[in-house]
């Protein structure tokens, strides 16, 4: 069984800028792949290579084990496009855009009209579906551009930040679509600046940063890459406080962090509720009054920030390269 | 869900046959044509402007400029029809630039439709516009006192021949387009080679009448080739040897640029 998407030591750089450096991942055929990074991380410049506009410098990428330069015509009639930037024709109405794309994907007039028809009504465009796009609001362009990219039901699909400039409503409406789109059997790839996004929809998260891998796996995995979980505790009398600390030490990956002002210290632990158990046993066979106990995770952001940050702590993921440069493009 | 994940990343994707080809063709064809339709603006702008040339020229300036043996307005109009063609090749040039820029590009390319499609879907919708703007020019123009003189074959091969020259230039503005990728720095880009073609040939004063130096390139430069067999053909008279170096450059320029626009549709970045 081929995988869905092969990408093999993939680099490309603009002039001087590397865009992407050596980026290699697979994607198992039904599965998400979130691809999260900041600006100028390499995302769309991925994007672009897997979907054949753009060759790469070096390495290789296969669709359904079809080489994305070698055999691009049958590569296209694979994938599913859903660029950045919403890329519909203003002049045109709603309804006429996607027939267009129908044709083009060498539909019967029948069955793309018929998909035309049931993508707007999916997209909750029905009453604008026969007017110009130039009308629409940003939101529902963003829409229309989605419903394009699936006018052909490609197998693979690619969605260059799908839910940018959507509201929470809508967000949430095309979280579940995807997951539907999914279920029918579609391998996406898409990218994203919200953490929460790709926690909810992908299997499998990459973080990219100035054009390097530098972290993979699940959003769990992730956040226990970052030092697992963090104990909180809080005493009741701020005497105890100090003996509290030292009696749960030896359960954290690191000293305990004392807040004298709120009598609390939290601590990071490795594996969560087994070491939470053991922490509050020896705290209360210490005799401590806790007002409260618990671990929480690092946050999303936490973990986002640290993996692409300056001078962020090496990735077990990839521990021989730490990200160095900047960010911003 | 995996089983039919994999099903469907094995389906046999769809060959692109000569007839899909075609019909990607008309799809992109009638997609530009609404284009054209739904922007009555610069249908209107490209359509007008040659009309107020040949008023110019007919009414204004014509009355000092003697050719003898034939009318002035008969002797201007060739070269106003050629004017209207390369007025709408700037379109060309504008409107894939705008599709370079939306992202239209990008959208084309990552489908499995006929490449060549895309670009020849928009020329021959900007043929269409030409073809329109013709019949307009002709009609103000015989009511202008604009006659043909010849036989209705030679009329007709008179308008085919700038019809292919527009159809050829049109392929020059597509590349132009996808060069300079802006839509405002293609429309001035377009107009460069429009005015030198334009003005710098036969057609609203005899090549005669002009400087030494600049005679020798207004003789021999595609317009003026086209000016005078389309003249001929209107008027009767000789016509074979421009005739045949007009048509020679629209099928060179024709080739020549329909596969430097390829080139550069394949590798369009906005
Ligand atoms: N056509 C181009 N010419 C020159 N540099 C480019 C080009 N396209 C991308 N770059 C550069 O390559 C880097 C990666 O860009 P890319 O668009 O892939 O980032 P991204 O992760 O999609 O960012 P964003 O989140 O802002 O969309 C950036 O530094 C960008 O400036
Ligand atoms: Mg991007």
């Amino acid at each position: 069984m081929p995988l869905a998407v092969e990408v093999e030591s993939i680099t490309k750089h603009f002039a001087t800028k590397m865009a992407l450096d050596d980026v290699s991942f697979n994607i198992e055929a039904g599965e998400v792949l979130a691809l999260l990074g900041p600006n100028g991380a390499g995302k769309t410049t991925l994007i672009r290579i897997l979907s054949t506009l753009l060759t790469p410098d070096r390495g290789h990428a296969r669709i359904a084990g079809l080489d994305v330069q070698g055999d691009a015509k049958k590569v296209r009639s694979l994938i599913g496009l859903a660029g950045q930037y919403a890329s519909v024709d203003e002049l045109l109405t709603g309804r006429e855009n996607l027939e267009l794309i129908g044709i083009l994907y060498h539909l019967d007039k029948r069955e793309y009209q018929r998909r035309a028809q049931a993508a707007l009504e999916r997209m909750s465009l029905t009453d604008a579906g026969d007017q110009q796009v130039k009308t629409y609001s940003g939101g529902m362009r963003r829409r229309l551009d989605l419903a394009a990219s699936l006018i052909g039901q490609s197998p693979v699909l690619f969605l260059d930040e799908p839910t940018t400039g959507l509201d929470p409503r809508t967000r949430n409406d095309l979280w579940q679509f995807i997951k539907d789109l999914v279920a029918d059997g579609a391998t996406v790839l898409l990218t994203t600046q919200y953490m929460e996004e790709a926690e909810h929809l992908a299997n499998d998260i990459i973080v990219l940063n100035a054009g390097r891998v530098v972290a993979q796996g699940t959003a769990d995995q992730l956040k226990e890459e970052l030092g697992g979980d963090v104990l909180e505790v809080r005493v009741a009398k701020h005497a105890d406080l100090e003996r509290a600390a030292d009696l749960v030490t030896e359960f954290g990956t690191a000293p305990p962090r004392l807040n004298h002002d709120l009598d609390q210290f939290n601590i990071p632990i490795q594996d969560g509720v087994k070491a939470l158990i053991a922490a509050g046993r020896a705290l209360d066979d210490g005799g401590i009054d806790l007002v409260d106990l618990g671990i929480r995770r690092p946050s999303l952001d936490e973990v986002f920030l640290s993996l692409t940050g300056e001078g962020s702590a090496q990735s077990t993921a990839k521990p021989e390269t730490p990200p160095t440069r900047g960010t911003h493009d | 869900m995996t089983d039919l994940a994999h099903e469907r990343l094995l389906s046999q994707p769809i060959a692109l046959t000569p007839r899909l080809a075609l019909r990607d063709l008309k799809g992109i064809t009638k997609r530009n044509l609404l284009r054209i339709i739904r922007t009555p603006q610069l249908l209107f702008m490209t359509i007008v402007q040659p009309v107020i040339v040949l008023l110019l020229f007919r009414y204004v300036l014509g009355g000092a400029i003697r050719i003898p043996g034939v009318n002035y307005v008969d002797f201007v109009i060739p070269g106003i029809f050629l004017e209207a063609v390369l007025l709408g090749g700037m379109t060309t040039a504008l409107a894939l630039a705008q599709d370079l820029q939306m992202g239209m590009i990008d959208r084309f390319r990552s489908l499995p439709m006929a490449r060549s499609a895309f670009l020849a879907g928009r020329t021959l919708a900007d043929l269409c516009r030409s073809l329109f703007a013709l019949i307009f020019i002709i009609g103000v123009g015989v009511l202008a006192g604009f006659r043909f003189h010849n036989s209705v074959g030679a009329c007709l091969g008179g308008v085919g021949l700038i019809i292919l020259f527009g159809y050829s230039f049109t392929w020059v503005y597509a590349a132009v387009g996808l060069a300079v990728k802006d839509p405002q720095t293609a429309q001035l880009a377009a107009i460069l080679p429009m005015f030198i073609l334009f003005f710098a040939s036969s057609a609203l004063v005899p090549v005669a009448t002009m400087p030494g130096w600049l005679q020798s390139f207004a003789r021999n430069q595609p317009a003026t080739l086209v000016i005078n067999s389309v003249r001929a053909l209107f008027e009767g008279g000789p016509v074979f040897h421009n005739l045949w170096q007009a048509v020679a450059w629209c099928v060179g320029i024709f080739i020549v640029f329909f596969f430097v626009s390829l080139n550069l549709y394949r590798k369009a970045v906005a």
